[in-house]
């Protein structure tokens, strides 16, 4: 259990929520965030948006009951949470890309600060988010709202590309990505219930066969994402 | 001085509390939150004879105070489990269990008979093995998954009838709630042998997906489980614990330790912990300094005393 500093909508339904306390991660890790007692059961999946010397911060949409009950905390309350689980973006050289969609922006914040040099590609359906604590930490950034942001992005510039966002962007930018050698890392999204690999629930089919996205996912190199699975759930 | 321990079909558990098989893995993963051994047992993930993916597609949906899951019995089939699981899970000194699934009679006599041979292997090596069989007729996740048996009691002897002619291993029969007389089931069960039975595995369930017109699960139907459970499972522990003479494992939504006494009032030997173990990581090593100092509390010096009491 910890305390909530602060829980503010940056737009209508996308909440920031501040955690108090002293917290590990590295980009790509999420933690599974529980509020209230019984209802919702399970926790749910956040990735790490930001993480400070004495507090952790989580960038969410509010989609269904349990981030609805997030977006209900008070500072001063109390939020369960267990982390940090999962595989993140890996440790790389040499140039980089991070393009975000929407949500998908979240895991992307780290992964910024972590590497100064990155061009950030941000793109939003209908309303951009979040964007002023990218500018803060990267040498450029651009951002789209409405369209694809994929299209902005040229493969053959990068060595490395970080993404996450809705599967269909994150096809087109691995159709984009063939052919040219840069290596894409995609972060993938699957139903969790334990967080930690013991269910088996949230399997995803791979070519190296079944993995768990929340042990040794969620981040996969493009190679291994089996597209027609990703979209399936 | 309280004790917590139990026996069951000749194995003793330092207490009642058992990890449920498809909720712990092979306990590696919850091995870095708390030490299994405060644990009475811990059951595995369900074996098959041969390796299994599961299934595919969406396997989780939380529903009203409770869970579905698809998972289908993705498994490292049993071949793999004894070589690369099993040393881990002996080295924790509490209770192993493995739990047996399968989609054909063969299946199951086949994975039970591997099983009861090691164990005897590696007791003559001075190697703990496996100390106790859960057989699963009762998973309703996979189209030819075991459930078929689950259902009739005449289609269940055969399995129970083959199985126990092939182990001497101590052996508990984990009955389905969607059996069509779980009580029957029950008595079957000790008429052929069984050493206990333990209930119940998940409820065949649903969830519809209304915006894209199908199910959510690839597989139609999913197993519903946790405290939405409770009630009836409750009820099933006390009327099958009135049946039998054997030990009843009680299982469904156990969330806390007032809901261990219920299923201990209703009859349970022991009891499992499921989908509360997604709820709290540390829900073992919870549940078990929480029914120490209940049984403090209440100066209840053993569960003897209040065990079936109703
Ligand atoms: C590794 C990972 C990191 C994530 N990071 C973020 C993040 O930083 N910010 C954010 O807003 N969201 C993130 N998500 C998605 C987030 O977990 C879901 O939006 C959330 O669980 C929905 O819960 P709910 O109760 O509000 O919705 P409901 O629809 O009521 O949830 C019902 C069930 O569906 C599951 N669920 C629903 N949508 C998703 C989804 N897209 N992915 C996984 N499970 C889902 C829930 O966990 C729950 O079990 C992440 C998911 C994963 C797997
Ligand atoms: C994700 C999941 C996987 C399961 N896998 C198995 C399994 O492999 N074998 C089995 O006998 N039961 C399996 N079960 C059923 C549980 O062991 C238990 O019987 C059921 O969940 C009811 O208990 P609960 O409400 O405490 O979870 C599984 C349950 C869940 C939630
Ligand atoms: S959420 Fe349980 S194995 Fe990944």
């Amino acid at each position: 259990m910890a305390n909530v500093i602060s829980n503010v909508a940056l737009v209508p339904g996308i909440y920031v929520m501040k955690i108090e306390g002293t917290f590990k991660g590295e980009m790509g890790q999420f933690y599974m965030l529980r509020s209230g007692t019984g209802y919702p059961l399970l926790p749910r999946p956040i990735s790490i948006y930001d993480i400070g010397d004495e507090d952790i911060s989580f960038l969410y949409r509010v989609v269904g009951e349990g981030t609805s009950l997030f977006s209900q905390l008070q500072p001063g309350q109390e939020i369960q949470l267990d982390g940090p689980f999962g595989n993140g973006f890996p440790q790389v050289e040499g140039s980089l890309a991070l393009v975000g969609g929407g949500m998908g922006t979240a895991p992307l914040l780290l992964a910024a600060k972590h590497y100064p040099h990155a061009h950030v590609y941000l793109g939003f359906a209908q309303q951009s988010f979040g964007v002023d604590a990218f500018e803060a930490a990267a040498a450029s950034v651009q951002v789209r709202v409405g369209g694809s942001i994929v299209e902005k992005v040229d493969p053959a510039r990068y060595v490395n590309m970080f993404s996450c966002g809705p599967t269909p962007m994150l096809q087109a930018l691995a159709e984009k990505t063939e052919g040219s050698s840069s290596r894409l890392y995609i972060s993938t999204e699957r139903h969790m219930a334990c967080g930690i690999g013991a269910c088996l629930g949230c399997t995803m089919h791979t070519r190296g066969g079944n993995k768990r996205v929340c042990k040794e996912g969620p981040v996969f190199p493009v190679e291994e994402v089996d597209f027609d699975d990703l979209h399936g759930v | 001085m309280i004790s917590m321990a139990c026996n069951i079909a000749g194995v003793p558990f330092k207490n009642p509390i058992i990890m449920a098989s498809g909720t712990f893995g092979f306990g590696r993963e919850y091995a870095e939150f708390y030490s299994p051994e405060l644990l009475g047992g811990i059951v595995g993930k369900g074996l098959t004879l041969h390796p299994k993916a599961g299934n595919t597609g969406s396997r989780i949906h939380e529903t009203a105070s409770g869970m579905l899951n698809s998972v289908g019995l993705e498994n490292p089939g049993v071949a793999a489990f004894l070589k690369d699981e099993l040393d881990d899970m002996t080295r924790w000194n509490t209770a192993v269990i493995a739990n047996v699934g399968g989609s054909n009679l063969e299946e199951y006599v086949q994975a039970v008979a591997m099983i009861t041979e090691n164990a005897q292997k590696r007791r003559t090596m001075n190697r703990r093995g496996v100390d106790m069989l859960e057989l699963n007729i009762s998973c309703p996740n996979v189209k030819q998954g075991g459930m078929q048996f689950g259902i009739q009691t005449e289609v269940a002897r055969d399995v129970v009838r083959q199985v126990r002619n092939v182990t001497a291993l101590p052996l508990v029969v984990k009955l389905s709630p969607n059996a069509e007389n779980i009580t029957q089931m029950a008595v079957m069960c000790e008429e052929e042998g069984a050493d206990g039975v333990s209930l119940i595995n998940t409820f065949s369930a649903m969830k519809i997906d209304i915006r894209r017109r199908r199910s959510v699960f690839a597989n139609t139907y999913a197993g519903l489980s946790g405290p939405a459970i409770k009630p009836i499972a409750l009820r099933m522990v006390h009327q099958v614990a009135q049946a039998v003479s054997i030990p009843v494992i009680g299982m469904g939504g156990i969330s806390s330790v007032e809901d261990i006494i219920e299923f201990t009032m209703a009859g349970a030997a022991a009891i499992q912990v499921g989908t509360y173990n997604f709820v709290h990581l540390q829900a073992g090593a919870e549940l078990v300094y929480g029914l120490e100092q209940w049984m403090q509390r209440e100066k209840v010096q053993s569960l003897d005393e209040i065990r079936g009491i109703l």
